[in-house]
């Protein structure tokens, strides 16, 4: 069976007065079709960047210098313009960080809903306002047929994103990426679009594409993680492995600087240093200065490696010995 | 909406009478135009006379009561030199003026616009550059030395374009107006484009600024990636943005494109309201002037009550009932 989403080798980089940012670096990973993806990391190591490359949305001086988007089977990148147009908003998705920046505020909801819906699809404005109005009622905003008529600024942060998702939904997607749209959110707000979008997901069959930064988001919404770090993902297997037997001492240290019930008590680790600069990496490894498990051996570039079938890892030394 | 409109108009005429005293005032100061109205040679006699005629015997603050007291009657005095009321003759000559002006407005919006569209689009290129780099000649250079560039090689040396006075006229509503004939057009086509340059490098600049200040926004983004081509993206999501400014620049230039009609009028000798006032000035015609300023505060105060107005059907988040 073909995935929905299948990456291989891709480099995203941004060519800038200051020297060459590999933000991605050689990524590759898979979703299927009704799998929820987590990627996450720290702020900087690259997950917009990949997401933006799916849809063939870098900003300028950045390109995709190498690798393979194979959506269904087929490959994006190198694809010309109006076939990925074809495809944004349609079969793929995404929804954005910052809520209040995502909507144009001189523009009605209705606009830049009917807008997308005609992008897409030769309907009439009845048949696009009716479409519009019912993934507004989807995704929980009431009174749907008067929200319609409003303006961005009318609603708040946590009703935006819930527009800015009915977007997404209009075309019923194979993928939808969503780059952290809770971050900007309250808890509860947050929990409660993380379900409805979960839920979604599910109904609808859509692979889905989950950035974070928070591992605690991870958890409760993914099927399978990938971490990524200055640009490169070290980490991928099932939430349930990569969370209970973290491999990479990168994951390690992450998970062992969330604050978690059954270890209060103990000290949060934090883990030392800073993120690099992305524009000059140590050679090797990129987690060298930082990781505790580093050796001479981390001078020189880790390769993949599948310790068990369903996981990859990108290290010379990783935590093998788990005593169960 | 009523009451922002009421409050408006009682904030404008505390400005008109305002301006009544000092316009009034001023005018008084410059000179005595006893000397220049009565002849040299006239006796004792005849110039008491004329002062009496002319009103000009009773102290400045009498004289102000009944300018004001007429004014209100729409009575701005007559003019010591044409022996006309003031206000008909600014009225007659009004719509030479404004048909400069709003040609030149005009011509600012349809070159302005799709030069600074391109070079806020590329900003690097070659296209772009020139149009930045003319824009600055636009601003710098005086008027009157473009006027008389620009009769110098277009009338003069090449001969093609006629470089004085308003032309063939077509009378419309009753009043004579040089657009409406080929010879009258001709006329137009220097001074408009004279007036013009000034504002032509301010809209261009404008939109440049406009274009890359909204660029780089999310929502510019998302609107892409919901599959919207590259012309919707320009001329909705951009420009609706931008227009915001361009329009409220637009309009009070138009104002200041009236007033300074003084300049090319008197350059290209263009019978206008401008020609009009140099004259007046040079003969202390004081209601003339008198009545032209009064006639320019007007003009400034309708035309920001109307670029008030427009900016809310182009922003909605400006609510004219929650202003103060
Ligand atoms: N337009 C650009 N020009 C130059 N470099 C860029 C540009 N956009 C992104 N980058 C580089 O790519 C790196 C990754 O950025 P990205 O936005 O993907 O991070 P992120 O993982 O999404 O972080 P966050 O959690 O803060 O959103 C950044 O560190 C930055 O150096
Ligand atoms: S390769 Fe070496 S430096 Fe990199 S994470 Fe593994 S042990 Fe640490
Ligand atoms: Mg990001």
């Amino acid at each position: 069976m073909t995935h929905t989403l299948q990456v291989e080798g891709l480099s995203t980089h941004f060519d800038t007065r200051a020297g060459l940012v590999k933000a991605v670096d050689n990524v590759s990973f898979h979703i299927d079709r009704g799998e929820v993806l987590g990627l996450v990391g720290e702020s900087g190591s690259g997950k917009s960047v990949t997401g933006f490359s799916l849809l063939g949305l870098v900003d300028s001086p950045g390109r995709i210098a190498a690798g393979r988007i194979l959506f269904q089977g087929g490959n994006l990148v190198g694809l010309p313009e109006p076939e990925l147009r074809a495809l944004r908003g349609n079969r793929i998705a995404m929804i954005f960080q910052d809520p209040m920046m995502t909507l144009n505020p001189v523009l009605r909801i209705d606009t830049q809903m009917m807008e997308t819906v005609h992008a897409h699809a030769n309907v009439s404005a009845a048949e696009a306002r009716t479409r519009a109005r019912d993934a507004l009622g989807q995704v929980g905003i009431p009174s749907p047929d008067e929200r319609l008529h409003a303006y961005p600024h009318q609603f708040s942060g946590g009703m935006r994103q819930r527009v800015a998702i009915a977007i997404a939904l209009l075309h019923r997607p194979d993928l939808i990426i969503a780059d952290e749209p809770t971050t900007a959110l309250d808890v509860t707000i947050q929990a409660q679009i993380l379900a409805e979008v979960q839920k979604l997901a599910r109904d609808n069959g859509t692979a889905l594409m989950w950035i974070t930064h928070d591992l605690s988001v991870v958890a409760g919404l993914a099927d399978r993680i990938a971490v990524m770090y200055a640009g490169r993902i070290v980490e991928t297997g099932s939430v349930t492995a990569v969370l209970d037997r973290p491999m990479h001492p990168y994951t390690a240290g992450l998970i062992g600087s969330v604050p978690s019930r059954n270890r209060r008590g103990t000290r949060l680790r934090q883990i030392p240093g800073m993120t690099p600069s992305l524009i000059d990496l140590p050679e090797g490894c990129a987690f060298r200065t930082r990781c505790p498990r580093a050796d001479a051996a981390c001078a020189r570039d880790p390769q993949d490696s599948h310790p068990t079938a369903d996981r990859t890892l990108r290290c010379f030394h990783p935590h093998l010995d788990f005593e169960a | 909406m009523t009451s922002w409109l009421l409050r408006r108009l009682i904030q404008a005429l505390f400005v008109v009478l305002a301006m009544t005293v000092i316009v009034f005032l001023g005018v008084n100061v410059i000179g005595n135009p006893v000397d220049i109205l009565i002849s040299p040679q006239a006796d004792q006699a005849e110039r008491a006379r004329a002062i009496i005629a002319l009103g000009l015997d009773r102290p400045i603050w009498e004289q102000y009561g009944t300018f004001l007291w007429s004014a209100m009657q729409g009575d701005l005095g007559k003019s010591f030199v044409f022996n006309e009321p003031a206000l008909r003759l600014i009225a007659s000559r009004m719509p030479a003026t404004l048909e400069l002006a709003v040609t030149a407005v005009l011509l600012s919006i349809v070159l302005g616009i799709p030069l600074g569209l391109y070079a806020g689009l590329r900003p690097q290129s070659l296209g772009g550059r020139l149009i930045m780099a003319g824009s600055i000649f636009g601003f710098s250079l005086p008027t009157f030395w473009v006027g008389l560039m620009l009769i110098m090689v277009f009338a003069v040396q090449l001969g093609w374009l006629p470089s004085t006075g308003r032309g063939q006229t077509e009378t419309l509503f009753g009043v004579p107006w040089s657009f409406l004939t080929r010879d009258g057009l001709a006329h137009m086509v220097m001074p408009a484009t004279n007036l013009a340059l000034g504002n032509i490098a301010l809209v261009l600049r404008l939109t440049r600024a406009g274009v890359r200040e909204t660029l780089p926004m999310d929502y510019i983004k998302f609107a892409r990636a919901k599959g919207l081509g590259p012309a919707r993206v320009l001329f909705v999501h951009v420009m609706k943005n931008i227009l915001i400014p361009i329009v409220t620049v637009i309009g009070l230039e138009f104002g200041s494109i009236i007033a300074f009609a003084v300049v090319t009028e008197s350059v290209f000798a263009w019978p206008g309201m401008g020609k009009l006032i140099i004259d007046s000035i040079n003969v202390l015609d004081r209601p003339v002037i008198v009545a032209y300023l009064m006639m320019i505060v007007f003009l400034f105060i309708f035309i920001n009550l109307i670029v008030d107005l427009l900016y809310t059907v182009l922003d909605p988040r400006v609510r004219l009932d929650s202003r103060e």
